[in-house]
This record gives C-alpha cells, sequence and structure tokens, in this order.
C-alpha cells in the first residue's frame, strides 16, 4: 500500500459571518501520525471535513501527494475516517458493516440489492474474496467473534474497533479519525492509543487523528499540530512543543499541570538571577515556566544565578509518584505551581508550610503581549531537567 | 462535607412537617390513590365494550324493552351474510390501496421536505393542512372534484383528448376514489410522523456512507435513511392501517355504499344495520370482528416493534 502525504493550503471556512477556519496551512509527510489538537469547538472536525470531501472549504487547497484533490467527492479521495460517535450501520451486522466500503466498490448496485442481488450470477467470486477481507482485516483488530452480532450488542470499545476495521478494510492512502477515544472510559482509552500507534506501524499508511486531549496528542503521534480559534498555530514533534512552544496558548495547552504564567514585572522583583535577566525583564513579557523547572528547599540556598522565591504552601496534590504543590510567593502573591516526586516532597521540610521556590533562567520562556514566542538570548540554553514528564 | 452546627443548615434539618422522600407507601394507600383512574378507566373504556359484547349475545332490537340471549347465532348469521362478506372484503381492498399510498407519499414529502435549504416549515404545513380538515367537508369539495360530468378532474381528461372518468359511479372505481381522498387527508400525517425519524438519524451516519461510497441520493436513501427509519415506518403502516380501517365518513356523504354495493365497508354496514335497521344485537357483533381486526394489527406492531425494527 502507498502511503500519501496530505498538504493543507491556507484553508478557511465560514458560516455566513463567523469565521470557523482561517488560513490553516498544515504539511502531513506520508506515512506520518500527525495529531491535530485543540479545545472544543476550534475547528478540528471541520477541518477533517474538509480533508474528507464531506464539507467544502470557502477558500484554499487541500492536495495529496502534490496534487489538488478539491474537485474529487469523497469516495474517490481514497481516504478513510473513523467518527467519534462510531456512525455504524444500526441495522447491519458487524460483518456488513466491515464489508461495505469494499462491496459498495466492487458489487454493481444490482447486486448489492438485499435478498436478490445473491442471485445475480457471476459476483461468487467477488463476494468471497470480500469475506476473506472482512475476516482478515476483524482478526487484526481482534473482532473474529463478533461478525454476526448487531452494534447495539457490542461494548463502546468493540464498536470502536468495527469503525477501525471498516477503515482499515479498503487500504485507503490517508486515515482521519475524529475523537475516536473520547467516548470510551479512561483505562479502555489507554489500550486503544496503544493499539492504534501499533496499527498505524503496521499499516504504515499517513493519520490524522484529531483529539482534544493533549495528552493523547503528546503519547501517540511523530507530530502534533496545535490549532487555535480556527488555525494551526504551532506544528511540531511533542517534545519540541513541550520544551520550545512558539506562543503562549500552546504553552499553556500543552503539559499537565499547566504551565505557571507570570508578568515579567513580577518576575523582576524576585532575589537573585542575573544581570542579563535583569534587562531583559525591562520590557513586558509574559514568563512562563514548568511546574517541573521549579526547585524547592527548606532554607534558602545561595546559588548566585538562580531566582529565589519565599512561598507558602496552599495546597498540595499527591499523584503518586509526584507531587503537585500550589504555592505563593510571599512578597507579591503570585501563585505558582511547583512539582516534585514524592520521595523528595517527603524530605522536605517546611516549617509553617514556608519554604524557598528556586528558579533556573534558563528554564524561563518568554512570550511578548501578542502571546508570540520571545527569545531570552544571553542565559543558558535550556536544560532537559523535568522533560519526562510530559502529559 | 459537614453538616454541623451553623445556622442556614440547621433551619433545613427541621422543617414543620417531614416528608418521607422515597420511602415506600403502605399497600393501601396506593391502590387508594390508583382506584380514582381504575373506575374511569373501568366506565369509561372497559365497561362499553363489555356491554357491546353481551348485546351481541343477544337478539336485542334498538326501541325493544326486551330482548333474549341467543348465543352465537348472531355471529353464524354474519357467517352466511353476503353483505358483511362483500363489506369485510371491500374493507380490505380499500386498506390494501391506501396503506401503501399513504406511507409512500407520506415517506416521499417528508424527505423532499426535510432536505429543503429554506421553506420546509411552510411546506409541511400545507401537506399537513388535509388533516386538519373536517373530511365531511372535504368530501363534498373531492365529490365534485371527481365528479362525472362536471368535475375539473374529467374535464382536464377531457380536454387533453383522454375519456372521462366517473370514480363515483363506476363501482369498478368507486371504491378507489375513496381511498384517493384517505391517501390525500393521511399522507400529511404521515409526513409528520416521518420526518420526526429522519430528525433522529445521526448525520454522522450519512458522512460515514459517504466516506463508504454510498453517495448517490438513491444509495443513501436505501442504505440509510429506509433502514434507519424502520421503526417509524412500522408505527405509520399500523396507524394507517387502523385508520383506513375505520373509514365511514367518505362513504356516508359520497356513495353511501354504492353503486351496487361497491363501497360498502364495515363500518358502514356496521352503521346501517345498527342504525337503519335497528338490530343492535347483529351490528354488536360486527363490530366485535371489526374490533378483532384491529387488536390483531396492534398486537402485531408491539410484537414486530419488540423483535425485530429495534435497534
Ligand atoms: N453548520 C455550521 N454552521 C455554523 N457554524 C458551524 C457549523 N458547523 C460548525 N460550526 C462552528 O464551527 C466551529 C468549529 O466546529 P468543529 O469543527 O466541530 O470544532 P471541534 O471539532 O474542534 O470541536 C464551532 O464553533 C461551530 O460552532
Ligand atoms: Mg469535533
Amino acid at each position: 500500500m502507498m502511503s500519501a502525504g496530505v498538504e493543507l493550503d491556507r484553508i478557511e471556512k465560514t458560516y455566513g459571518a463567523t469565521t470557523t477556519l482561517r488560513a490553516a496551512t498544515l504539511d502531513v509527510k506520508p506515512g506520518e501520525f500527525m495529531t491535530l489538537v485543540g479545545p472544543s469547538g476550534c475547528g478540528k472536525s471541520t477541518l477533517l471535513r474538509i480533508i474528507a470531501g464531506l464539507l467544502p472549504q470557502t477558500s484554499g487547497e487541500v492536495h495529496i501527494d502534490g496534487a489538488s484533490i478539491d474537485h474529487l467527492p469523497p469516495r474517490e479521495r481514497d481516504i478513510a475516517m473513523v467518527f467519534q460517535s462510531y456512525a455504524l450501520y444500526p441495522h447491519m451486522s458487524v460483518a456488513e458493516n466491515v464489508a461495505t466500503p469494499l462491496k459498495v466498490r466492487r458489487l454493481s448496485r444490482m447486486a448489492r440489492l438485499p435478498a436478490l442481488g445473491r442471485l445475480l450470477p457471476g459476483q461468487a467470486r467477488t463476494r468471497r474474496e470480500i469475506t476473506d477481507e472482512v475476516r482478515r482485516v476483524a482478526d487484526l483488530v481482534e473482532i473474529g467473534p463478533l461478525l454476526e452480532r448487531k452494534p447495539a450488542a457490542l461494548s463502546g470499545g468493540q464498536r470502536q474497533r468495527v469503525a477501525l476495521a471498516r477503515a482499515i478494510i479498503r487500504d485507503p492512502r490517508v486515515f482521519l479519525m475524529d475523537e475516536p477515544l473520547s467516548n470510551l472510559d479512561a483505562r479502555l482509552r489507554v489500550t486503544m492509543r496503544a493499539e492504534i500507534t501499533a496499527l498505524h506501524r503496521r499499516l504504515g499508511a499517513t493519520f490524522i487523528y484529531v483529539t482534544h486531549d493533549q495528552t493523547e496528542a503528546m503519547t501517540m503521534s511523530s507530530r502534533v499540530a496545535v490549532m487555535m480559534d480556527g488555525t494551526i498555530i504551532q506544528c511540531s514533534t511533542p517534545q519540541g512543543l513541550y520544551e520550545a512552544p512558539e506562543d503562549l496558548r500552546v504553552a499553556r495547552f500543552i503539559g499537565s499541570p499547566e504551565i505557571n504564567v507570570v508578568a515579567s514585572d513580577t518576575v523582576a522583583g524576585w532575589e537573585g538571577g542575573n544581570t542579563r535577566l535583569g534587562q531583559l525583564l525591562q520590557r513586558p513579557l509574559h514568563i512562563a515556566f514548568r511546574p517541573e523547572a521549579v526547585r524547592l528547599s527548606a532554607e534558602s540556598a545561595a546559588q548566585t544565578d538562580m531566582l529565589h522565591l519565599s512561598c507558602h504552601i496552599e495546597r498540595t496534590e499527591r499523584l503518586g509518584h509526584d507531587v503537585l504543590l500550589f504555592l505563593r510567593v510571599l512578597a507579591d502573591g503570585a501563585g505558582v505551581t511547583a512539582r516534585i516526586p514524592a520521595a523528595d516532597f517527603a524530605r522536605l521540610d517546611a516549617p509553617g508550610g514556608v519554604l524557598t521556590a528556586s528558579l533556573h533562567p534558563a528554564d524561563l520562556l518568554a512570550f511578548g503581549p501578542d502571546g508570540k514566542r520571545v527569545a531570552l538570548p544571553g542565559l543558558a540554553a535550556a536544560t532537559n531537567r523535568g522533560l519526562s514528564h510530559v502529559g | 462535607m459537614s453538616v454541623e452546627t451553623t445556622g442556614a443548615p440547621r433551619a433545613f434539618a427541621l422543617p414543620l412537617r417531614r416528608k418521607r422522600l422515597g420511602a415506600e407507601l403502605p399497600g393501601w394507600i396506593a391502590y387508594a390513590l390508583a382506584a380514582p383512574s381504575m373506575i374511569l378507566l373501568c366506565l369509561l373504556m372497559l365497561l362499553p365494550i363489555a356491554v357491546m359484547l353481551v348485546m351481541s349475545l343477544t337478539n336485542y332490537r334498538f326501541g325493544d324493552l326486551s330482548y333474549a340471549f341467543i348465543g352465537v347465532e348472531n355471529y353464524l348469521d354474519l357467517a352466511d351474510d353476503r353483505t358483511f362478506w362483500r363489506a369485510l372484503s371491500n374493507t380490505f381492498v380499500y386498506v390494501a390501496i391506501v396503506v401503501p399510498g399513504s406511507v409512500a407519499l407520506g415517506l416521499a414529502l417528508a424527505v423532499m421536505t426535510t432536505g429543503l435549504r429554506r421553506g420546509r416549515k411552510i411546506y409541511q404545513m400545507i401537506f399537513f393542512l388535509p388533516v386538519t380538515a373536517t373530511v365531511v367537508a372535504m368530501a363534498t369539495v373531492w365529490k365534485y372534484l371527481l365528479h362525472g360530468t362536471i368535475g375539473p378532474f374529467n374535464l382536464v381528461l377531457q380536454s387533453l383528448g383522454l375519456p372521462a372518468i366517473d370514480f363515483f359511479s363506476d363501482p369498478d372505481l368507486a371504491l378507489t376514489g375513496l381511498a384517493i381522498i384517505n391517501i390525500w387527508s393521511l399522507a400529511g400525517f404521515n409526513m409528520v410522523l416521518f420526518a420526526a425519524g429522519l430528525t433522529a438519524i445521526p448525520s454522522e451516519l450519512y458522512d460515514a456512507a459517504e466516506v463508504d461510497g454510498l453517495s448517490e441520493p438513491l444509495d443513501r436513501f436505501f442504505s440509510v435513511t429506509l433502514p434507519l427509519l424502520g421503526p417509524t415506518t412500522l408505527f405509520v403502516i399500523v396507524t394507517s392501517t387502523i385508520t383506513a380501517f375505520k373509514v365511514f365518513d367518505t362513504v356516508a356523504v359520497i356513495t353511501r355504499g354504492g353503486p351496487r354495493g361497491s363501497t360498502d365497508v364495515l363500518l358502514y354496514t356496521t352503521y346501517l344495520e345498527g342504525f337503519s335497521y335497528f338490530r343492535m344485537g347483529s351490528a354488536a357483533a360486527m363490530t366485535v370482528v371489526f374490533l378483532a381486526i384491529i387488536m390483531v394489527f396492534a398486537l402485531l406492531q408491539t410484537w414486530v416493534l419488540d423483535k425485530k425494527v429495534h435497534y
């Protein structure tokens, strides 16, 4: 099977006066697992439906392998789609559901008639081939024993597998998946996540996967495109998005708990830091840092470059391996979230709930008033501390 | 959360009268509360039917002061009564025309109007109008429209050089003429039922069908719309059948069973038997037969609904 690259070139979509998509541009490489992530209502489904040909865009072009496909109806685009609600045909058995895309392509309309169609001559072989295909694909997603059931008699996870099988059977060049796991419970979601990535590796096709769940995005894909307000604001590897967000909205959306954001004049009032940082903080900026960049100690350490803030603990949340501490800076009342391993927390001795939080200037990300990333030259290169805490 | 000593929760904790929420009531209270509706149900629904059943076993004539039980003689008489059998077969033929016609037309109207980008409401309202019209008044209009000599329908036929069709004086066509009127008045109602069924079909299913290659309107109709309307269709068929079975007013107003008994239907025969010939016992027996037939359809509906068309 051939996988294909998908290029979206400044896709716009307007409904009357409201603009749902504005200049959405994205380049998906052949065989890539690309995730589109963004909050609900940002236009992810709309974009996916435009790629599938279910919805015409107002302007902009969709290319597959360099060729424009905007004139092609959905069935000729060689694209399969998995829907959030699974969209299985309720009156058909699992086997019939999975077979539908093949039947439509390989059997004439007469032959597809219920009951009557079977009597037509010269299609027994095609039917047998289709049955074999259905069995093969059903085994691939482990629904072999369910083939005779109706969708109503299946659990959510099983329905999702049927929907996947119906997409796989056509051997399409591109798979589109619109929040396929959002109706499943948390445990099942984790298993299906692994299965879908395994499926992607086995099929080698291009996957465009839509989700509003940043954990899914970060764990499944080779690259993630973050979408906000109808446009793609950054597309990068999961690591890249986490370490080097180009937009404050991306920084806030990716990572849990949310990144700390403080105004630059507040940071300027914090103790320590080097002179270079002092100069940089003259401008009005949003300063952001990850919760795991915050180091905690009971006594004020005297390390030169570090920023030191005296805080008191407002609240703690134990996450098992890690502990979240919600801190309040004593001097200016700024809120800071810290994430430290549970073992370190046990050793931490904070008399009266007061402790010192330290930050390395290199861990600070700066964003201009428009939310765009501003380089902070002169500070040491970012360390890799805490990056295992993605999601 | 603790419910402790602050003032506000205490006010809630000590209401004047304690209400038992979710507690089980003693049986006699439950029966006492249900009694009024049970009594009404018996008086208004079951009693009249019981009286009719009893009456069908008597030789009661309207206005008589006495009557005698004659067992199933009324039913045996019916079995030999050519008029009754003709009425029964006329009714079945009538139903066999009206049900497919009104269901298919209702479905077609529903699919066409729901697909409209604008004006859906106004079209559906217009098609629903016949449902709200009084059948007797409309029957008069239809009698004129389809009249053999002065009716506009025939004037059109004649102007096209075609032979005139006199629906209500031709024994072969009179029943069809009445059926057309019923289709006309029933289709709008069925359309509304189908339209409600259509809105319940998830749009993602149409998207899936389109991606699967079922993009032609006919493909979409037969692979998504029609199967998903299954339960609605069954309901519509059964209600239409029952409505068609009860045909009476157009017969009474337009044909009075004629010409030559060709439009003599079950309810009309029953009516004549009871209120023209005053043979109440015999009329009651016919009504029992009528009710039995309707009951079969109602049972069929619940049975099939439970069994098959449910997803
Ligand atoms: N038919 C429509 N008419 C008007 N607005 C629409 C229509 N369909 C979607 N929208 C709007 O487009 C926006 C994006 O929708 P959608 O793509 O479904 O978001 P997402 O999938 O990211 O949650 C929403 O704000 C929604 O209100
Ligand atoms: Mg969506």
